[in-house]
């Protein structure tokens, strides 16, 4: 199969795959009684109409950006974080914190300075799950969810109490949220009458770093060791322990840094519900991506579509937003389905085949023993077993074979 | 079921396509009854696909299969069990945590009635069976009781059990001991009788001994069959590979070995081993620059324990390991390899290499952050590609790329690609551990060729193999170690297969 045919085969597969989501969805649609066409047509279109409905799907791809940036470290570190909604919060917590106690600073010194306390409060929440993996094997995914509780009701406790903004006691209103954060600390606005933001900037200089961390530096080269197969990173002498616990700082690091910057540039002060589930969101962004930077800035961007688009169908389509959540549901499933197939060497030959046999062309035969990398399961891992690994490590995006060139 | 004897099988044109490869080139294998075929060939010439071919593992894309002239179609294992075709795979198919008689009432359906599992007429048969075949086995043992002589047997109870008659065995002396591998074989000379067997190899002495008929594939074709009688196993090693082949032997110097401690020192070694019992107790060895030292014993007496701390990926209890003076003990892997040791480690697959990482980045896996391979932090692609480039050619690493994930290679190759790592950071000291396991003769020539080479160089190369061959073949000493403790060190040239395979089980007679 030639680059040209296995670039058409890649886009079928995620064509299908694509299609597969949307009948799941459909499915769903006809069950709540919704008109399925225009449900779609609303979620697919609508954002797209004006400039306010671009700029908000630019405002709701910065937060998935970095976290799904970070996220990416963390599982290619061999690091499943699933903790970005905890460390999200803790970011928020200690940019809102230091913003609002330091409100004299000038803006130059005070915005670097809230947005690199959101970093390390994320940064203590992610930490706090590669140590306890590194020191005492703690599966990440149950000390990250639970970690997640924790952050969340250590977020609703601040709020409604030590951080609750005075005004709300006084006009006994008590809605659960800070005074507002000095005007020193807060995101420019990029275009007059809408919510796009300096942020925009921010994610993608980070998506840019950490491409080239993860592939031009060595300190990324091992963490992707690490996490590729741990046993062996450590045969190297690679202190594997010591990649786990700094990728998860990283990875916390990235989601108190798309806290912060959703506070600072969107909503200016910490507010209940501001995370509206990212940190989630996030991790589908990451896989969807292909776990590279390349792949993440343009698929947050896509579910950044979907996600405003779910709010407008609620408006004009008459079906509730969170059906948004069943699209994502489907569309992971049919992204991992769909992985099975667009790199397995096997299915591609065999259609291949196929192909030229309805086109009555004489098959491609491969030369007898052409290459000694025989799948002789006896000495060779089976490519179809070695696929299997893929999703996780994602050895095999697109993105990544771009990258090897 | 039908018991029908098997008179014939025939493969007739069995052709078999993977992505870039032709597995199985129309292959025409016919085997009557009561006979012995040996079927061998070099790592990747299609053995193994076509015994799965042949088990309904895999479909053909062309070609027929036929039992006594009837053509048969195999869908799945279980189709050819009922026409009694069984097959021991090389990686034993049992599961530990269950006795021999549960193991092999897994795959018999007539054991099986509704609500409950009748074990006693399992172990019935698992009696009748070893009886009439000499196979001693006990249906109540716990298969991680048992050794991997015994397991082997189990292996072949079992397949037995299942109504085979008609045995496909896939290196099956790949993990015993000599002694143990003259039993099988006798055992199944013995079992020719009444069966008809495939027997898949690179041994060719395991051949010449057991076999009547041979078939030798390559690239996919059979190249040749024959009488075994007529040809000598330099004769098939020339067909297997279509090149004569000699493994290279190490030519010891009569020169006395300097006394005093070696370049690669080992004193009083203690290692627990995982599960808290004493894997290492007291070992003392040295390895003297320009030597190779075979480390000889049956595997699980210590010999993984012992390389992994000597890499410091194991802490020691109590003991000294030095290399060139500089004490290494409790060092973790980094200071190891810093120091100068070079490691080729058992696993291959999951210990020598990141599968899914390119080649090119195989090859600077150890030695990445260091001022060849990156600059203040940054990788320098540039000269890690030329290295990639380089060490392809002068180690004939065989991949469509450098940027092809290693993991996708054959055995050969990987290990070709860990040897080109480890070989080119010159290391003082190496530890090979089964550096040809499951190898074919061309790699194992390849790789003895650079031990020896790095031997002349005046690297200390310990060598921890279960290949006699291997050992005696390359080694200035050999050490066999039993049960954590070296038994014995005797200089290469006077050990014997014989004397070498009593120590291995323990004997030692002074």
């Amino acid at each position: 199969m030639n680059k040209s045919m296995k670039a058409v085969y890649n886009a079928v597969v995620i064509l299908a795959a694509a299609a597969a989501a949307l009948g799941v969805g459909a499915l769903v649609f006809a069950a709540v009684g919704a008109d399925i066409a225009k449900a779609y047509t609303v979620i697919l279109t609508e954002p797209l109409k004006d400039l306010i409905g671009l700029t908000e799907i630019a405002v709701r791809a910065i937060p998935l950006t970095l976290i799904a940036l970070g996220i990416a470290i963390a599982f290619r570190s061999g690091t499943l974080n699933i903790g970005a909604e905890g460390q999200m919060m803790m970011g928020i917590l200690a940019a809102s914190a230091t913003a609002i106690a330091l409100p004299d600073l000038p803006k130059p010194v005070l915005l670097p300075l809230a947005v690199l306390a959101g970093a390390a409060g994320g940064a203590v929440w992610g930490t706090a799950a590669g140590i306890l993996k590194a020191r005492l094997g703690v599966n990440e995914i149950l000390s990250t969810v639970m970690l997640n509780y924790i952050a969340a009701q250590f977020y609703t406790f601040l709020l409604r109490g030590p951080m609750m903004d005075p005004e709300e006691l006084v006009t006994g209103s008590g809605t659960p949220q800070t005074v507002r954060i000095p005007r020193a600390a807060w995101l420019d606005r990029l275009i007059p009458g809408t919510r796009l933001h300096a942020g925009a900037f921010l994610a993608l200089a980070l998506a840019v770093l950490v491409f080239i961390l993860l592939w031009r530096t060595s300190a990324g080269f091992r963490m992707r060791a690490a996490g590729a197969e741990a046993k062996a990173a450590r045969y190297a002498g690679i202190r594997v322990e010591r990649y786990v616990v700094a990728a998860m700082l990283l990875s916390g690091a990235f989601a108190g840094i798309a806290g912060a910057v959703e506070i600072l540039g969107v909503h200016r002060r910490a507010i209940e519900g501001v995370s509206g589930g990212y940190g989630f969101t996030g991790i589908v962004v990451s896989l969807f991506g292909g776990l590279h930077p390349a792949g993440i800035v343009p698929a947050s961007l896509f579910f950044g579509l979907l996600l405003l688009g779910a709010d407008m169908t609620q408006r004009l389509a008459d079906v509730p937003a969170n059906m948004v959540l069943v699209l994502q549901g489907a569309i992971i499933l049919a992204i991992v389905s769909a992985r099975q197939f667009m790199n397995n060497p096997y299915v591609q030959d065999r259609l291949a085949r196929k192909l030229s046999r309805l086109l009555g062309k004489p098959a491609p035969n491969p030369p007898a023993g052409s290459r000694e990398a025989c799948p002789d399961p006896s000495d060779s891992p089976d490519p179809c077993l070695a696929d299997e690994a893929e999703p996780r490590t994602g050895g095999g995006s697109p993105a990544e074979t771009e990258e090897h060139r | 079921m039908p018991f029908e004897p098997i008179r014939s099988l025939e493969l007739r044109g069995i052709t078999k396509r993977f992505p870039g490869i032709l597995a199985c080139d129309h292959i025409d294998l016919t085997v009557g009854e009561h006979s012995v075929r040996a079927l061998v060939g070099e790592n990747g010439a299609g053995k193994t696909t076509l015994m799965n071919i042949l088990m309904g593992l895999y479909q053909p894309d062309e070609g027929r299969i036929l039992i006594n002239g009837r053509e048969v179609r195999f869908r799945s294992p279980n189709d050819a069990f009922a026409h009694g075709i069984g097959m021991v795979h090389q990686h034993f198919m049992l599961v530990p945590n269950m006795t021999v008689a549960e193991n092999v009432a897994l795959g018999m359906k007539s054991s099986h009635r509704p609500g409950r599992l009748d074990l006693g007429s399992v172990r019935k048969r698992i009696l009748e069976i070893s009886e009439r075949h000499e196979l001693p086995v006990n249906p109540d043992a716990y298969v991680w009781q048992l050794s991997v002589g015994e397991q082997q047997r189990v292996e072949l109870v079992k397949t037995l059990c299942l109504g085979a008659r008609f045995l496909i065995l896939d290196e099956p002396t790949s993990a015993l001991t000599p002694q143990e591998t003259d039993e099988l074989i006798e055992l199944l000379k013995k079992m020719s009788r009444e069966l008809s067997v495939i027997f898949i190899s690179h041994k060719l002495h395991e051949v010449k001994a057991l076999s009547d008929t041979v078939s030798i594939l390559r690239r996919g074709r059979i190249v040749f069959e024959g009488r075994t009688e007529d040809h000598s196993p330099a004769d098939l090693a020339a067909l297997m590979t279509g090149h004569e082949v000699a493994l290279p032997c190490v030519e010891c110097s009569d020169a006395p070995r300097p006394g005093g401690p070696g370049l690669l020192y080992v004193r009083d070694l203690r290692v627990r081993g995982d599960r808290g019992n004493r894997a290492l107790d007291g070992v003392s060895l040295d390895v003297y620059s320009g030597e190779i030292l075979g480390l000889a014993g049956v595997s699980g007496n210590g010999q993984r324990e012992l390389a992994e701390t000597l890499n410091g990926l194991r802490k020691p209890e109590s003991g000294s390991v030095r290399l060139d003076g500089v004490e290494l003990g409790g060092c973790g892997a980094d200071a190891v390899i810093a120091a100068g040791m070079g490691y080729i480690p058992e696993d291959r697959n999951t210990e020598g290499i990141v599968p899914s990482f390119s080649v090119r980045e195989n090859l600077v896996l150890k030695d990445v952050g260091t001022g060849g391979w990156s600059r203040a932090g940054f990788l320098r692609l540039g000269p890690i590609s030329r290295n990639a480039a380089t060490l392809r050619e002068s180690f004939d690493i065989r991949c469509p790329s450098v940027d092809t994930a290693a993991g996708s290679l054959s055995g050969g190759n990987i290990q070709k690609v860990i040897l080109a790592r480890e070989l080119s950071r010159r290391p003082k000291a190496l530890v090979a551990v089964y550096p040809t396991r499951g190898l074919d003769m061309g790699a194992e020539e390849f790789i003895h060729k650079q031990l020896l080479a790095r031997r002349a160089e005046g690297a200390a190369i310990l060598l921890i193999s279960e290949e006699l061959d291997e050992i005696m073949n390359l080694s200035d000493r050999i050490a066999v170690i039993y049960k954590g403790r070296i038994l014995k060190v005797v200089p290469g040239r006077e050990a014997t297969k014989r004397s070498l395979g009593l120590l291995m089980a323990g004997v030692l007679d002074e």
